[in-house]
């Protein structure tokens, strides 16, 4: 199982450790260190490095790399997946995940590890239980403990822990019971020179919020579970009711959880809400270059596309931009060769368009990748796909209590080739 | 008020000043001692001094305090064992409180303490805690237990700890028992013989059950744990299946992939026909889909076991191609995968898509991405016929880019479809010849002079160009040298005037210049040839060429299906098995799909069998490991040469004048300027003495008929057996045995005369048998047999006869008549007889059977005791007609793959595993693939009697 955690900042330096077993020497990272410097960029560091007698299993996330430790034929999905649920553990401890704000919480963190895996074998690793073990970190709390002198760890044996809705603590009271779920679908595409879509497709899923007395029992249905032939549940969720009915029935977690994701990718049920226009030519003779796009909504249901940013990758040949745009700001990073432009809103009556020319390196030759367009934006109250709630209930408590429902559209990797 | 305030000391008497802390009479002012000291701990600083200090902090109601002190412990134990054992009265007394959490706790923290002294005293707490009345207590207890056998296995098995964590598998609690099972599993990994996890149908519904309410990471567990158990039959499985199909809707990737392995490998015993097949597949699909819609690490052991699954099954995701399209921002080792499974699952219906795509993905930044996606259209260019020519325009296109390494990469590939498609594409050579100064790189610069050597008919400048490489050949790699020698060779042969200076330049350069000993054998060898004979040189080395496979990186077959047993693993990431990499796999046992055991499917009988060649749907596969191009360069030299230049060796070596008459033969009417002065004979120590004098006498051997039986040509033949005695004869004793010699059968038989009279007059006639044996010739005994008199007389057999099935298969019934009365008896002819002598299969062929014969046809066997090792075993096999197709070493094992044929043109296909230079493991592994599977057992027991004897 999983013997050993190393997280090592961009710079190479293992700010932290942790060993669930016997310790492993940090030289181990070594053979992770010569990995990070072959990749040229973080993001390509692979995610499984083998060593004599270890095998290194990383993520990357929030520029802090999580390097697990493993000796014997382990899963290595197991290892990754237990690694995201640290990174979102931190996350929901300390609000961010961020080296300065580990090494601040360097106790905590090491408390919260030690609880999360025992031997190498996962032991409570719900956000729910982990904070009733050690309680996270609050000014208020801090301020209180030193006057108190009382701690931040529970004394009190986890209740959930051993409960079949472990996901959920007992106990639970509020004053206003309330039940918010936000249907949000990002549109992940690859649309072609021409226009025309070469695949898309649309990862959505149900993100809740529960803040609800005792143990309520929910269902929720929708208006067109058709819709949902490939999902993942979280585990309150009840399988069979929802393979026989279509509707989801669950005991929900206390709280910020994800009740479900989905994949919609037949091609007909994709729109596509924007298009961009672009003409980018690099000539041969001169060292100048001439860019314009021109961004717009295409199937939109009659919503408005806000918080467009357009980002575009150009190539090592470019030397600057000079660029206007209609409306928004752009910015051009002549080191990274980066262009970003930030168009906010698009009014369908006034398209936004940025033009310019792009300064070439004297003498070098026409760059021969041409570069792709990056898309982001955001639709509120819609969910693309169409999927609908019909309706919540709420069985086993008395109250009532107070439901909403959101839906909102965004980009996820949309690309545009040119 | 944050932590970070540990870290501010750093001075001098750190270490002091905690000390005093730590003995504080102050609560508070010792707890915030122990944080400074873990604060220190974690970030790597040694503060192992303080170990007396912390641990007297150990005594408190504190639950934070004490936490912190156990982590201390668990780090520094070990380098202090004699005061660890301060610790183990705390511990005892916790394992005693009244509350479950403090208990649990004790007993987790003892475990993780890894002194010898410290164990001895954890036994006693740790078997209350396996049968504590709290849940959370026990399946702590139960990690407990892997963690003490990690530090004293034969301690645990002493304590009987073993039965009882067996027993928690049934304990109520579904947390408990994935514990258990996960406990149980990581001990078995360090004991592969030990049947710890030992289930039936009772543990696996436990299993079942628990799965559905355990935690995520106990579902990992357990589902692992299922994919080892081998159902009784399809029912069974299919209920498992069942079962376990609801975790592909998991959240968690990991869950999903164990489900997948379980599946995928319990589909293997369920009948096609089935509507649950169909949907099963159905339902496999989306869950693979969505893991591509992860982060990009998961997606990447994604995708690695995606690889395996389509090489499997393709039919799951084939309508799936769409999502393996790269994004720009991917990083590039899932673009690397994205692109393998692309071609992969590139077939007609979307070849257009796909090459559009790969077009894009060659203008890319990314030079090894831009690469690979130039070779994944010659790949779907030999693996798609309908889309080459627009591969080939595509790839043309891309050369008039002119990016280096595209150019480069683009023509090794187009070498490979010239390859594929002879005859078909050469137009384009001109284009390629134009961008031969841009070629740097060995493999593309040994691909062009490939295209030059094999084309220089066509290509008026072929000698120029030829020439230009060989004045920098010794600057060139072994590659380019090796593949200049040939291609110059090919040249003189197709156009001897003209390039008869450049030939002698490259042999020069190649035998006497040049210490590579590969560069020089080859040298040698063509030298050789054009000397002694240019016509044999001809058909050597311009010897048609076998076409080249469509898919050269295949995963073997059997090690596919092991690999697919080890879905979401490492080693499905590395698609090795894990006995070839895991740390500590020694003797790992191998795991196999489970045969398809249905209840109620009729066998294929011999006779519906297609007889003769395989079918040849399959695809044609060259299993080439390494580059194609090695390949290349082996076959010029390869099958050919064992051919014509030996039934032609009847040239004398000479010294001198090596090329003599030969060359004269092969150049025609031009007899002047070539021949002895020029050519200077290599020297002499480096040819063998007498090509010729070895061999004529193995000719000869193979051809003494005379020499009876138990020559070392031919097949083994067992000695003779008494098959009638002559009680029931009427005096009249037969003993015989079978020897099949070049290619005829026949029965030796001694006939005795036990009797009192004269015997005259023999007949003898075979009753109809499975493969239709019958006497070739009337039973011929010249003299009377008189009294006490034998005879021996070999009775030639064909396999014209007429056929019927016999039980056993190779029984074989015999009436022989004589003077006094005909007898009867019936005897079992070993089935070596009927091996043929042209059953040797050609390896694409191979493959291609191998995979096309269901796998329920397959049977195993294990010949024990045949201390061989794999040359021996070849080679006494082949004497027998059973031909060494391939030989493999794989994980220090060596296999063979072997093929032979019966009489009636029925195919066996044999896997042989031979563990060499291991004199504890002298059995051989036999496996065998064959249409009528009856014939295995039969097979095996030939196997067994050529390599006993």
């Amino acid at each position: 199982m999983i013997h050993s955690l190393f997280l090592i900042n961009s710079s190479g330096d293992i700010f932290l450790e942790k060993h669930w077993k016997s310790v492993v020497s940090r030289s181990v990272c070594d053979y992770f260190f010569e990995a990070q410097e072959r990749a040229t960029e973080a993001e390509n560091v692979p995610p499984v490095i083998p060593t004599p007698h270890h095998y290194l299993l990383s993520v990357y996330r929030h520029k802090i790399f999580f390097v697990a430790v493993i000796q014997t034929e382990v899963p290595p999905l197991f290892v990754i997946e237990f690694l995201h649920r640290v990174v979102d553990t931190f996350q929901d401890y300390f609000g961010v995940c961020s080296e300065p704000v580990i090494k601040d919480n360097v106790v905590v963190v090491y408390e919260v590890l030690e609880e999360m895996l025992d031997n190498g074998f996962p032991l409570a690793t719900e956000s729910n239980i982990l904070k009733e073990l050690i309680k996270p970190p609050t000014i208020l709390r801090t301020v209180v403990n030193t006057i108190t002198g009382s701690t931040n760890v529970g004394d009190q044996l986890p209740t959930g822990q051993l409960s079949v809705v472990p996901w959920r603590r007992t106990g639970v009271k509020y004053t206003n019971n309330e039940a918010y779920f936000d249907v949000v679908e990002e549109i992940d595409a690859i649309i072609d020179k021409s226009g025309s879509t070469i695949t898309a497709e649309i990862q959505g899923v149900i993100d809740a919020c529960v803040k609800l007395t005792g143990m309520p029992d929910l269902t929720l249905s929708f208006m067109n579970p058709r819709l949902l032939d490939d999902v993942s549940f979280h585990p309150c969720v009840r399988f069979k009711r929802w393979e026989s009915e279509r509707i989801l029935s669950f005991i929900p977690p206390d709280g910020n959880f994800r009740l479900l994701s989905y994949h919609v990718s037949a091609q007909n049920l994709v729109a596509i809400p924007v298009y961009v226009k672009h003409n980018i030519s690099f000539r041969d003779s001169s060292s100048l270059g001439r860019f314009e796009i021109t961004v717009g909504p295409k199937q939109t249901m009659g919503k408005t596309i806000e918080g467009v940013i357009v980002t575009s990758q150009m190539p090592k040949g470019v030397l600057n931009m000079s660029l206007s745009p209609s409306q928004g700001t752009h910015t051009f990073d002549p080191v990274t060769k980066m262009l970003s432009w930030d168009v906010g809103k698009i009014n369908p009556q006034k398209l936004p368009s940025l033009k310019g020319t792009v300064s070439l390196q004297a003498g070098a030759s026409r760059p021969d990748e041409n570069p792709t367009i990056n898309l982001q934006f955001k639709i509120q109250q819609l969910a693309i796909s169409g999927l609908k709630v019909n309706r919540l209930d709420m069985y086993g408590e008395k109250y009532k209590p107070f439901k909403g429902i959101k839906y909102m559209t965004k980009a996820g990797k949309f690309q545009v080739r040119t | 008020m944050t932590d970070s305030k540990y870290f501010t000391t750093t001075k001098k008497g750190e270490i002091f000043e905690l000390k005093a802390e730590l003995n504080s009479d102050k609560k508070e002012k010792k707890k915030e001692a122990v944080k400074k000291v873990i604060a220190s701990m974690t970030v790597g600083k040694d503060v192992s001094a303080l170990f007396p200090d912390v641990v007297n902090c150990m005594q408190t109601d504190n639950l934070e305090l004490k936490k912190l002190v156990y982590l201390y412990l668990m780090n520094y134990a070990k380098s202090q064992p004699d005061m660890a054992i301060m610790a183990v009265n705390t511990f005892v007394k916790d394992c005693e409180d009244p509350n479950p959490l403090i208990r649990a706790l004790a007993v987790r923290t003892m475990g993780c303490i890894r002194v010898d002294k410290i164990t001895e005293y954890l036994c006693e707490p740790l078997r209350k805690c396996l049968k504590d009345e709290d849940p959370y207590v026990r399946k702590t207890a139960a990690v407990c237990v892997a963690k003490l056998h990690d530090i004293n296995a034969q301690l645990v098995e002493d304590q009987g700890f073993l039965d009882t964590l067996k027993d928690l598998i049934s304990d109520s609690n579904p947390m408990v028992v994935a514990n258990a099972v996960a406990a149980l599993s990581e001990i078995a990994e360090s004991h592969p013989s030990s049947n710890l996890l030992d289930l039936n149908p009772q543990s696996i519904n436990k299993l079942l059950t628990a799965l559905n309410e355990c935690t995520e990471w106990g579902q990992i567990f357990i589902l692992d744990c299922l994919a080892n158990y081998t159902p009784k039959d399809d029912r069974e499985a299919q209920s498992i299946c069942e079962r376990v199909t609801p975790r592909l809707s998991h959240a968690n990737s990991a869950v999903v992939l164990s489900a997948v392995k379980v599946l995928m490998k319990f589909m293997e015993m369920l009948s096609k026909d089935l509507d649950y097949y169909g949907t099963l597949l159905k339902k496999l699909a989306p869950p693979l889909v969505t893991l591509l819609s992860a982060e990009p690490e998961l997606q990447y052991v994604a995708l690695r076991n995606i690889n395996l699954i389509v090489q499997k099954r393709p039919e799951i995701l084939k309508h799936e191609m769409k999502v393996f399209f790269v994004k720009y921002n991917d990083p590039i080792y899932v673009k690397l995968e994205k692109l393998d499974i692309m071609i992969r699952l590139a077939s007609q219906a979307n070849i257009a898509q796909v090459l559009a795509e790969l077009k894009e993905y060659a203008t890319e930044v990314d030079v090894d991405f831009v690469r690979k996606a130039v070779r994944a259209i010659g790949r779907c260019a030999i693996k798609v016929e309908q889309s080459a020519e627009r591969c080939v325009s595509t790839l043309l296109d891309l050369i008039q880019t002119k990016v280096n390494y595209v150019v480069q990469e683009a023509i090794v590939v187009i070498k490979d479809i010239f390859r594929k498609y002879p005859n078909k594409y050469e137009s384009v050579i001109a284009t390629l010849c134009e961008n031969l100064d841009s070629l740097d790189e060995p493999e593309a610069r040994a691909a062009m002079i490939w295209i030059v050597g094999e084309y220089a008919e066509r290509i008026d400048n072929a000698d120029e160009l030829l020439e230009s490489f060989l004045e920098g050949f010794h600057d060139e790699s072994t590659q380019v040298q090796l593949q200049l020698l040939t291609a110059i060779v090919k040249l003189f042969l197709k156009k001897p005037t003209e390039t008869q200076e450049l030939v002698q330049q490259v042999l020069s350069l190649a035998t006497q210049d040049s210490d590579n000993p590969d560069l020089r054998d080859r040298g040698y060898i063509y030298w050789r040839l054009l000397s002694t004979d240019p016509v044999a040189a001809k058909e050597v080395v311009l010897a048609e060429k076998p076409l080249i496979s469509e898919e050269t990186d295949l995963i073997e077959p059997t090690l596919l299906d092991e690999l697919i047993c080890y879905i979401g693993t490492l080693a499905s990431v590395y698609h090795k098995p894990p006995s070839a990499f895991v740390e500590g796999g020694r003797g790992v046992v191998h795991k196999s799909l489970p045969p398809r055991t249905a209840s109620n499917e009729s066998v294929e009988s011999p006779e519906t069998a297609p007889a003769g060649a395989p079918s040849n749907e399959q695809p044609d596969v060259i299993p080439t490991q390494g580059d194609l191009l090695g390949d290349l360069l082996n076959l010029d030299l390869g099958p050919p040469v064992s051919g014509p230049p030996l039934a032609t060796s009847s040239v004398q070596m000479g010294a001198v004048d090596l090329l003599g008459g030969g060359l004269d033969s092969l150049m025609g009417d031009e007899p002047e300027g070539i021949g002895g002065p020029n050519f200077v004979a290599p020297p002499a120590a480096a040819v063998p003495a007498n090509l010729g004098a070895p061999m004529g006498s193995g000719l000869s051997d193979l051809f003494d008929l005379t020499s009876g039986v138990g020559t070392l040509s031919g097949s083994y033949v067992a000695p003779k057996a008494v098959w009638l005695p002559a009680m029931k004869a009427k005096g009249l004793e037969i003993s015989g045995t079978f020897t099949r010699q070049v290619g005829s059968i026949s029965m030796d038989l001694q006939l005795t005369n036990k009797a009192l009279q004269v015997m005259t007059d023999f007949a003898i006639q075979f009753n109809r048998n499975s493969f239709g044996l019958a006497p070739a010739a009337p039973l011929q005994v010249h003299a009377p047999l008189s009294p006490n008199q034998s005879v021996e007389i070999s009775l030639p057999l064909n396999t014209v006869g007429s056929v019927m099935k016999m039980e056993p298969l190779n029984n074989l019934q015999v009436a022989v008549k004589n003077n006094i009365d005909v007898f009867y008896f019936s005897t079992l002819y070993p089935l070596h007889i009927l091996f043929v002598e042209d059953g040797k299969m050609d390896r694409q062929m191979f493959l291609a059977t191998w995979k096309d014969i269901p796998n329920e046809n397959e049977a195993q066997f294990q010949i024990r005791d045949c201390p061989l090792n794999a040359e021996a075993v070849s080679s006494r096999l082949q004497s027998s007609n059973i031909f060494t197709v391939a030989k493999r070493n794989v994980e220090g094992q060596d296999m063979l793959y072997q093929s032979l044929k019966l009489t009636n043109g029925i195919w066996v296909l044999a896997e042989l595993r031979i563990q060499p230079g291991n004199p504890n493991f002298t059995d051989l592994e036999l496996s065998l693939k064959c249409r009528a599977p009856e014939v295995s057992q039969h097979v095996y027991q030939a196997y067994e009697t050529i390599l006993k004897n």
